[in-house]
């Protein structure tokens, strides 16, 4: 008599069926998870299993003989987080065998993401399956899928565009400015004012190991404790027009009501270094930066308008691959769940 | 292998196809958005470029001197030039699009010389023949006009990166594309390397001359000369950031029109050569 199939089951929620408020309270600890895996593995009701817990999605894969295992884990779920089963059922994520490897594919591809295409759910994936193989908890199953879709988000980020471009207003910018200077390596930065999203893209191009950041605003603290945090150096708001000849990103966002960057400003500076172009990024509402800086040569004017509607056309790229990439994902997923089934 | 159905006219014939094939296959690749592949647009290159050697290479055998004796031989040397340079300094521009446009030129430039017979009917006096350093004078100043082609390639790619940066629209070669700063970088770099080539080829014709005056041709000299001027003020205007950015861009893209087009001039003075006795030469009709 052979054994009988082995049944996958995944129990968990997602972005997709509840709001952050839910997500929250269902949120995975570190000590929940290890009593979670505790009370399975003493209860020998499944064989195998790997759990999932990222800010967006709670998912607990399992793998189990008894048809009701996946009950069975929801319940022990809902104990653990001290809710009543019918309300954790109007949020809950169900899925078995063939369906719960696709979804397992489109996770691990991004494909469910809310940002779609974005590649830090790969990590996170990848650190779910290590954590639950070095506790044992996965065997030839669990494995064997974990494995194929790690690999195929590869190939789908190979063979779709679900993952090109950039998708916010601050990796807009760095990438725009590596389009302009290559390898920021020898690039010198200057935030001028102290907004949240200049704060975000001057952290940006620093990650991109940009040579120097400079710091310019009104409030003199402001830029130094800035300074501080990114390893930069502070340039007094009144010598601005000075400091844009020696710099090659200028990223604004003061809360002045008028220009603080004027046309003659800019031509001043690249008369200083006419071979070199300067990358102007205007954070800033009202504008920061006169528009008529942007006809000079050599001068690359972008604004907040502008950096948002790239990173639109770039989530509109990855949405318009979304078909071709989850038809190719189901294809795997379906062939894979096809031989374990099949023994 | 027997390559004896290889004459100099099918070996260049067929080269051009793998570089009329590298061209379709980067205009498939940008319009539908498929990848691109960098190995696959070097290996249409390579492939056309070896042909086109052998090519030359056979020409070369027949006439016993390097293959510029006619115009079709001339804008071959440029392509085949042009082409080399793209397979020694095309892997470090991590960019398929250079090869895209190399293969684009090429097949131009192969197209045209094999399209028009009356290019390689006639057979110039191969002055280049009788000295070294006139052969040498002739090869390096024909490869300068390869390292001139390539510039105008790069810079071609430095106008259409600016544009998609000017216009705010990011999208078809955008990505694909280097930054403009390594593109100006490489510009400057080409532009210095083909001055001082087509600077040695004329002080090795210099010494040539002054032997025997009677073999210059004033209109071939002076357009080289005012090719090497054109070029070398460009230069010395960029080292000293008078010309920068997209006008130095455009004018390294007319130069090089200019330079083509001075071909023609230069090489209808040369005198016809009756082919040499005996002597079989694969020629179009």
């Amino acid at each position: 008599m052979t054994p009988p199939s082995p049944q996958l089951f995944l129990v968990g929620t997602s972005h997709h069926t509840a709001p952050i408020e839910w997500r929250e309270r269902l949120a995975l600890s570190a000590e929940k998870q290890a009593a979670l895996a505790a009370t399975l593995r003493a209860a020998g009701t499944v064989t195998e299993f790997c759990v999932l817990n990222t800010c967006n999605r709670v998912e607990i894969y399992v793998t189990a003989v008894d048809p009701e295992a996946g009950s069975h884990v929801a319940a022990e779920f809902c104990r653990l987080q001290d809710l009543p089963e019918e309300t954790f059922a109007a949020v809950a994520l169900r899925r078995t065998n063939c369906d719960a490897v696709v979804h397992l594919f489109e996770v691990a591809a991004g494909l469910d993401s809310q940002m779609v295409g974005e590649t830090e759910i790969l990590g996170q994936v990848k650190t779910a399956y290590a954590v639950a193989q070095s506790a044992g908890s996965v065997g030839a199953v669990l494995n064997r899928i974990f494995q194929k879709a790690l690999h195929s988000a590869k190939v789908v980020r190979s063979e779709t565009a679900i993952g090109e471009g950039q998708v916010s207003v601050a990796t807009v910018a760095v990438s725009l400015a590596e389009k302009i200077f290559g390898h920021l390596g020898e690039s010198h930065v200057l935030a001028v004012g102290a907004g949240e999203i200049a704060e975000k893209t001057a952290k940006a191009l620093r990650s991109r190991e940009a040579r120097t950041i400079t710091f310019a605003n009104r409030t003199v603290a402001r830029a130094q404790q800035l300074a501080q945090e990114f390893g930069g150096n502070v340039l007094p708001f009144e010598q601005l027009t000075g400091g844009l000849g020696c710099v090659d990103i200028v990223v604004c966002s003061t809360a002045a009501p008028t220009a603080v960057i004027t046309e003659g400003m800019v031509r001043q500076a690249m008369h200083e270094r006419p071979s070199r172009p300067l990358f102007l990024i205007d954070l800033a509402l009202p504008r920061d930066i006169e528009p008529a800086v942007a006809s000079l040569p050599n001068v690359f004017l972008y604004n907040l308008d502008d950096l948002a509607r790239l990173a639109e056309e770039n989530i509109a790229l990855r949405r318009a691959e979304i078909d071709r990439a989850r038809h190719l994902v189901t294809g795997r997923a379906a062939a894979v769940w096809q031989k374990i089934a099949g023994g | 292998m027997d390559l004896s159905f290889l004459t100099t006219r099918t070996s260049i014939g067929i080269g051009t196809g793998f570089y009329a094939a590298g061209l379709l296959y980067g205009s498939w690749s940008l319009c539908f958005r498929h990848r691109h592949s960098r190995i696959a647009s070097y290996a249409f290159v390579l492939a056309g470029w070896i042909l086109q050697t052998y090519g030359l290479l056979l020409r070369g055998r027949q006439t016993h001197s390097c293959p510029l004796g006619n115009t079709f031989e001339i804008l071959q040397f440029v392509a085949w030039s042009c082409t080399l340079l793209y397979l020694a300094v095309g892997p470090a521009f991590r960019t398929s699009v250079l090869g895209f446009f190399s293969a684009t030129l090429a097949t131009a430039l192969g197209l045209g010389s094999l399209a028009v017979p009356a290019w390689d009917s006639v057979m110039r006096k191969p002055t280049f023949a009788t000295s070294p350093l006139t052969e040498l004078h002739a090869a390096l100043g024909v490869f300068s006009y390869g390292v001139f082609g390539l510039l105008a390639l790069t810079s071609l790619l430095y106008l259409i990166q600016l544009r998609h940066l000017r216009n705010k629209r990011l999208t078809g070669w955008f990505a694909l594309l280097p930054s403009i700063v390594e593109l100006d970088h490489m510009n400057l770099r080409l532009l210095g390397f083909g001055v001082t080539i087509l600077g040695i080829a004329l002080a090795a014709g210099r010494l040539n001359w002054s032997g025997s005056p009677e073999v210059v041709h004033l209109s071939k000299l002076a357009a080289t000369i005012a090719v090497w001027v054109a070029y070398g003020t460009v230069f010395v205007l960029r080292l000293r950031q008078r010309l920068v950015a997209r006008p130095f861009a455009i004018v390294s893209v007319v130069l090089f029109a200019a330079t083509m087009a001075s071909l023609w001039p230069v090489n209808a003075s040369r005198r016809p050569l009756p082919p040499p006795a005996g002597a079989a030469v694969d020629r179009a009709p």
